[in-house]
């Protein structure tokens, strides 16, 4: 019998095995943020302790970070939140992408740029999204701060074997059907929580013709199924993007690590816990239309209806959710009207989501109703975007190009939507009050999006034509 | 932390679903660097009206669920963010258990790192307690050792936890600590078996 990527993994990965406990596994890269780092440090400064691999730690500040006036944090509790984390990375001898640094990103976009990220490794990080990392074959999970205290202290953690699932992705993908709308797919297919207690493994030919970027995008979103953790076994696309990147081996040692990165690969026989097969033929651009991610529609469907509910639960879930966004059952997903478009967040922020967006937006207009504010995932993204003449394209057609952060994805940081106004956003959560107090948010693809700015409503983008 | 081992306290019903850690604590609040103080914004934008009044219809606002320990709720308890401010938030409200048939895997994880126990029970038997806890006073027993959650009413079910974290939460132990003893082997793995030192 074969084995799959995460039993490879993880064996490698045991510290300690005892009887009745779950396994102590060491940790190859620790990512840090200014949001849920500083009460780790304050911990370990109690009991006096040391941060057992600051060489296996990198910091960035990407929650708070203003994405305009680059330099002028108003709100002084979100500053001294940036500065704390200066500090702790200075006293503890962290490398730190701060603010004026060109690395400086949103952390789940600077780890694979930066070739942190890498197949093989165990990463974490407190924060829900380091899923994102498992497009190179590395198990990687969110953790709490204590846990974040914890692996500062050892470089260790103490898990319990999760299941393990594949979600194979078969047939090819339709025109204008991103990953973004794969995920959302699947996750209005099967739910907010089918995959709680699991590691997904993506597989299948949509996968395997999946970009890194593309990877990345499905894998952010496994923590929306519930899963901590989803993954791609690694391949040549995986090697080529990482060949060069500022931390990844270099030389022969790169060559070396190839050598066994490749066998970390799921082997053809292994065996799983639980297998999803999805079509990727059935799948059109998505929007979400409700307050979790599941609660999502073709662009050509409607919100469904109170007498489509199966349960009691579902039919007051529904109700809360219509009451929230402000719609009403059975509208169709064409006639919601937006006010706002934020592209950007760790799950498309990147290049080729800058130029999907940047495609749409070519020789059109904003819609004057609209406020449509571009977010690169990190400065070297916009750096990229602005020589390709991406950024130029966005802002010609009325778009808003900031500075890197998290933004509105979850507007920590003063970027908010107001209340009672529609979100055409390409982040990961729809929850309420995401994006702002009382603010609708609609999960997108960046090219969706892109639409919704230029039409002030959700349109179908198989039907656009290119503008020249 | 001190170690838990029995709690009896009163139990109030949230009859809700895929309760996630933004509403149980808004991102507005994150941005302190202490553990303390999150308790005033639990559930902000379901508790207070944007006047800052507090919302009579929300569960924990109705006069008789005040002062309570006990928080029943419906699945997938905590879904979203990482973020370990939200059982923070919780605890400094005064709950120490959480009651729902299903729990995300990161905030269960974060609430035993902060001595709050979560409980996962079944659905028909969480269905009861929210219908029961509708009516108040209404107090649960709860006996980690043996597993066991009670009323004085004749209701009694078991639950699953994973004995390591039972044996932490028990002792009330620093997890830091133990760790720490296997230093060794830790240095032994980074020696031996981590390919960035031998490849």
């Amino acid at each position: 019998m074969g084995k799959n990527i995460v039993d490879k993994i993880w064996e490698r990965h045991v510290v300690h095995r005892e009887e009745g406990k779950p396994d102590l596994l060491y940790v190859d890269l620790h990512l840090i943020h200014e949001v849920t780092s500083p009460q780790a440090f304050s911990g370990l400064r109690m009991k006096n302790r040391k941060v057992r691999r600051p060489d296996k730690t990198f910091a960035t500040m990407d929650h708070n970070v203003p994405t305009i006036n680059r330099n002028v944090v108003e709100d002084e509790v979100a500053l001294n939140q940036m500065k704390t984390l200066e500090k702790n990375c200075a006293e503890f001898g962290i490398e730190l992408a701060g603010i004026d640094s060109p690395y400086q990103g949103i952390v789940h976009v600077i780890g694979p740029e930066l070739g942190l990220t890498q197949p093989g490794k165990i990463i974490v990080c407190g924060d829900s999204h380091t899923s994102t990392h498992g497009a190179f074959g590395a198990l990687a999970f969110g953790i709490g701060t204590s846990e974040v205290e914890h692996v500062l202290a050892t470089q260790t953690i103490w898990q319990t074997k999760p299941k393990t699932l594949k979600l194979e992705i078969n047939g090819k993908l339709g025109p204008g059907v991103s990953a973004k709308d794969v995920i959302l797919y699947i996750l209005a297919k099967h739910g907010v929580n089918f995959g709680t207690g699991y590691v997904i493994e993506y597989c299948g030919e949509v996968v395997r013709n999946f970009s890194m970027e593309e990877r990345m995008t499905i894998c952010n979103m496994s923590i929306e199924g519930g899963a901590r953790a989803g993954l791609v076994s690694p391949d040549e696309k995986t090697f080529e993007y990482l060949r060069g990147r500022k931390y990844a081996p270099k030389g022969e040692k790169f060559d070396k690590f190839v050598e066994y990165w490749k066998t970390l690969a799921s082997d053809e026989d292994a065996e799983y816990d639980k297998v999803i097969t999805v079509n990727a033929e059935e799948i059109a651009p998505m929007v979400s239309w409700g307050t979790n991610p599941s609660m999502t529609s073709p662009v050509d469907g409607s919100v469904p209806t109170l007498a489509d509910c199966k349960t009691e639960t579902e039919r007051l879930s529904l109700k809360r959710a219509l009451e929230y966004m402000g719609l009403k059952e059975g509208q169709k997903i064409e006639d919601i009207q937006i006010q706002h478009v934020f592209i950007g967040s760790c799950t498309n922020s990147r290049i080729e989501d800058i130029r999907a967006a940047a495609a749409i937006a070519k020789g059109r207009k904003v819609n004057p109703g609209v406020r449509a504010v571009v977010v690169p995932g990190s400065q070297q993204v916009k750096k990229q975007a602005e020589e390709e003449g991406l950024a130029k394209i966005l802002i010609d057609a009325g778009f808003e190009w900031r500075d890197s952060g998290c933004s509105m994805c979850l507007s920590m940081n003063g970027d908010r939507v107001p209340s009672g106004e529609h979100c055409a956003s390409t982040s990961n959560r729809n929850f309420e009050g995401r994006q702002g107090a009382g603010a609708r948010t609609h999960l997108v693809s960046p090219a969706m999006a892109a639409a919704a700015a230029i039409y002030g409503r959700f349109v179908d983008i198989r039907k656009l034509t290119p503008v020249e | 932390m001190s170690g838990f081992k029995e709690f009896e306290g009163k139990a109030v019903a949230m009859n809700r679903a895929n309760v996630d850690t933004d509403q149980i604590i808004p991102k507005q609040f994150l941005k302190r660097t202490e553990k303390t103080g999150f308790g005033k914004f639990l559930f902000y934008d379901w508790r207070y009206n944007p006047d800052g009044s507090e919302n009579e219809e929300f569960e924990l606002n109705r006069p008789e669920n005040k002062g309570a320990t006990i928080l029943i709720a419906n699945e997938n308890f905590g879904c979203g963010s990482s973020r370990e401010h939200a059982p923070w938030a919780l605890l400094d409200y005064g709950f120490k258990v959480i009651i729902a048939p299903s729990f995300a895997d990161i905030f269960y994880q974060n609430c035993l790192k902060n001595g709050m126990l979560p409980i996962p029970l079944k659905q028909a038997e969480v269905d009861y307690l929210l219908e029961r806890a509708e009516k108040q006073p209404y107090y649960l027993h709860v006996d980690l050792e043996k597993q066991k959650v009670s009323d004085k009413e004749g209701f009694e079910a078991g639950f699953d936890i994973h004995p390591y974290w039972k044996k932490l939460l028990i002792n009330g132990w620093d997890e830091i600590e133990i760790t720490l003893q296997l230093k060794d082997k830790i240095e032994e793995f980074e020696r031996t078996k981590d390919p960035y030192t031998i490849f």
